[in-house]
Order: C-alpha cells, then sequence, then structure tokens
C-alpha cells in the first residue's frame, strides 16, 4: 500500500501523512500539527493508545473529536 | 499500555486521571462516572422523566445511551433546524437520531423549526433585522425556546443537554476572558428551574472529556454524524478548546481542573448574583416563557422582527449574503 517502507500512513479528515516508523504515535501526531488531545486514533477499528511506537507499513486512522456548535 | 482493571491492551489513556483502560472496562467506567456527577450534583432522581436534547452528534447520543443503560426514564428531543443547504446537516444527523431511537426503542420527540415556525435558522439569519446577529446565537435562542415549550407541554421534570467538559471550560474561558459576571454565575452543571411547572437544565458529561464521549460512542456502536454544522466553521468555540487543548497537552488535567476549581470557588461564593442579575422574571405576553423584561422574550420579539410580509422564500434566498442580511425595517 505505502510506497516508503520505512514510513507509517496517519489518516486524518481525508488527509493522509506519511510519518517515520519508530516514533510514539503521540509524537508523531504532534508531528503533523495535529493535537493528541484533540483526536483518538484507530487500527482496523480498534482504538489504541498513543504511546504505540509505530510500525513500517501500518495505517493509523484518526478520528477528529473536537466539534464548535 | 495496559489496562488498570485487567491487564489487557488499552484502548484508551485518560492522562488527566492517569488511567488506561481497555474496551470493556471504559465502557463501564462512562457511565459509573455520569452516575457520579448525576449525585453529586443532584441532577435527577431515577423515576423522573429527563428530555434529552440529541443533535445527532457524539456527545448526546453517547449521553441518552448512557442514560438510559442507568435506568433512568429518558425521552429524546431532536430539533430539525432545517440546516440542509450543503451538507444536508439537518437531515442527516436527524437520521442518525431515528436510527438510534428505533434501535434502542426509545421515544423519539421532533420538532421541526422551519415547518412550526416557518423559518430555517438561515433563513432567520438572513431576514433578521438585528443584521449583526449570527447563526449560532440565533439557532441557541431558537433551541432554548424549543426545549422550554417542550418541556413544559409534556412535563419533564429535567432537560438534559449532551455539554462535555471541553464544552464548559471553553465557554468559562470564553466568559473569564471578559469577566461577564452574569453568564458566570449561571454556568454550571445544573441550572435551577426559574418557575414552576419548568425544567432544570443539567448536563451530566460536564466532567467528562471530549475525547472520551467521542471514545464511548465509537467503543459502543453509536453512529453519530461526524459532519459539522456548516455554521460552526471559524466558531470562537473551536478557537477557546483548540487553547484548552495546548494547555492540556503540557500539562494533563489543566482543563478539568480549570472549570472544576470554578465550581469551587463559584460555590464559595466568588461571583456573587447582583441586584440585576437576579430581576424578577416576567411571563412572555406571547408565549408564556420567563423572560428578564416585561412584555415578549427574546424568541417572540426575534421572531416577529422577521419581515412578515415577505413571501416564505421556497425560491432560495442570495447566496452569498454571508447570512448578516439587513431586511426589513
Ligand atoms: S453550529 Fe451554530 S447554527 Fe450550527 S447547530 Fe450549532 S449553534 Fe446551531
Ligand atoms: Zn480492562
Ligand atoms: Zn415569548
Amino acid at each position: 500500500m505505502d510506497p516508503e517502507r520505512n514510513s507509517t500512513t496517519l489518516l486524518h479528515r481525508g488527509r493522509r501523512f506519511d510519518v517515520p516508523a519508530g516514533s510514539t504515535l503521540r509524537d508523531a501526531i504532534r508531528k503533523v500539527g495535529l493535537s493528541p488531545e484533540a483526536v483518538l486514533a484507530t487500527q482496523n477499528g480498534e482504538l489504541i493508545t498513543d504511546d504505540r511506537i509505530l510500525k513500517p507499513g501500518e495505517e493509523i486512522r484518526l478520528v477528529a473529536v473536537i466539534s464548535g456548535g | 499500555m495496559k489496562c488498570r482493571k485487567c491487564g489487557a491492551p488499552a484502548a484508551i489513556n485518560m492522562r488527566e486521571h492517569k488511567l488506561a483502560l481497555c474496551r470493556e472496562h471504559f465502557l463501564e467506567w462512562i457511565p459509573e462516572q455520569t452516575e457520579r456527577a448525576i449525585h453529586h450534583y443532584r441532577m435527577v432522581e431515577r423515576g423522573e422523566k429527563i428530555l434529552v436534547a440529541v443533535s445527532g452528534g457524539k456527545d448526546s447520543l453517547s449521553l441518552w445511551d448512557v442514560l438510559h443503560r442507568l435506568g433512568y426514564a429518558a425521552d429524546g428531543l431532536y430539533i430539525d433546524l432545517g440546516i440542509d443547504e450543503g451538507i444536508a446537516y439537518s437531515s442527516k444527523s436527524r437520521a442518525f437520531c431515528e436510527q438510534f431511537a428505533a434501535r434502542q426503542g426509545l421515544t423519539l420527540r421532533v420538532v421541526s423549526v422551519p415547518e412550526t415556525y416557518g423559518r430555517s435558522i438561515a433563513e432567520a439569519t438572513r431576514l433578521s433585522t438585528r443584521g449583526r446577529k449570527k447563526p449560532c446565537s440565533i439557532c441557541g435562542l431558537v433551541k432554548r425556546h424549543i426545549m422550554n415549550r417542550v418541556g413544559r407541554e409534556q412535563g419533564y421534570a429535567a432537560l438534559a443537554t449532551g455539554h462535555n467538559l471541553d464544552d464548559e471550560a471553553a465557554v468559562l474561558l470564553h466568559n473569564a476572558m471578559t469577566w461577564s459576571g452574569g453568564y458566570l454565575v449561571r454556568q454550571g452543571p445544573v441550572l435551577p428551574a426559574s418557575r414552576p411547572g419548568l425544567g432544570r437544565k443539567v448536563k451530566p458529561l460536564c466532567r467528562i472529556y471530549e475525547r472520551e464521549t467521542a471514545a464511548y460512542a465509537l467503543m459502543r456502536g453509536i453512529d453519530y454524524i461526524y459532519e459539522e454544522c456548516p455554521f460552526s466553521v471559524g466558531s470562537s468555540t473551536l478557537y477557546y478548546k483548540d487553547v484548552l487543548n495546548r494547555l492540556e497537552e503540557d500539562r494533563p488535567g489543566a482543563k478539568l481542573q480549570f472549570y472544576l476549581s470554578f465550581l469551587q470557588a463559584k460555590d464559595g461564593g466568588l461571583f456573587a448574583l447582583n441586584a440585576s442579575g437576579e430581576a424578577e422574571l416576567h411571563d412572555c405576553v406571547t408565549c408564556g416563557q420567563p423572560t428578564s423584561a416585561p412584555g415578549k422574550c427574546a424568541f417572540c420579539r426575534l421572531w416577529d422582527s422577521l419581515a412578515p410580509a415577505l413571501p416564505l422564500p421556497q425560491d432560495g434566498l442570495r447566496e452569498g449574503d454571508g447570512g448578516q442580511g439587513e431586511m426589513g425595517s
């Protein structure tokens, strides 16, 4: 799926971010300019915690949780 | 990270509580915490009739689910605002509420603003003689009016809304920036009924982070509307939530402490109602709801001002007047 074997893909509101594998999910979320407080991470439909070390080729979906109404 | 209760892989880590839980234990924890808040702030008793305002979003549907699981007699109220330009926000959110009610076998009451009052929120905004009004302030006024009306007509003891900790902390920060004493003194988990026959307003999720109400909806499999109301774009609420989340990143628990210590300070008398703040309430001469000034209430005054001579705008209003149109006298 991902051409770059050393990266992990984060999906958020229709956007894709490729981040280096090996860092924590929390650091990766900050690196792409999102707040770890404002998203939930899911993989294969299950929620995961953001202390996870990212593996190459993984795909993680970030669900935005903050609404403004 | 492991679940503190059973050691299974955790599905969520709540840094503000130093607590990580698996799916199963998180789905127990949220109702437990909600029940605690209900007792602590004396929101409702079992057996009392509760009306839950549901928007189709994660917070209000999660609240309805939790109240039902806890054994409270809770009906839903969906207010169809007629916001159907673009992404069909109102139609979609209504469908999520109807689907939830049908699956759980719960009663959903629906009030359509355009059908009942002749104008959608967007139309009311465009036609308002108070042209500087934003859709959200008109929307808030309309929702409060309808909720009070249905609550009173149907004899509900409490009107519950899905406000979460992030909502409350954002409003608090907003009002604290200007030290709006009149708003601060009335902000809290419970707003007592201002009149016999009116329900008290309660916010059972007020201590639960927005991230956690979303996690509850996801783990519980509640389908909710993920899109935002188109009028929320650039709202000050989003801005204040973002500011607070930046604090929270560096200091886990900062949002919660901000809100809880405010409630404590208020209990201790930091914000006192002044004479004008506790002014006598009058009955609106048109609808009978309480209002601070004699005559008509803010809702009835607004609706009167909507250029009644104009035909109902079925042919579509002009695009691009930004909802700021100043029509009428
Ligand atoms: S964002 Fe504004 S207009 Fe939309 S539902 Fe919320 S209060 Fe109403
Ligand atoms: Zn567990
Ligand atoms: Zn009135």
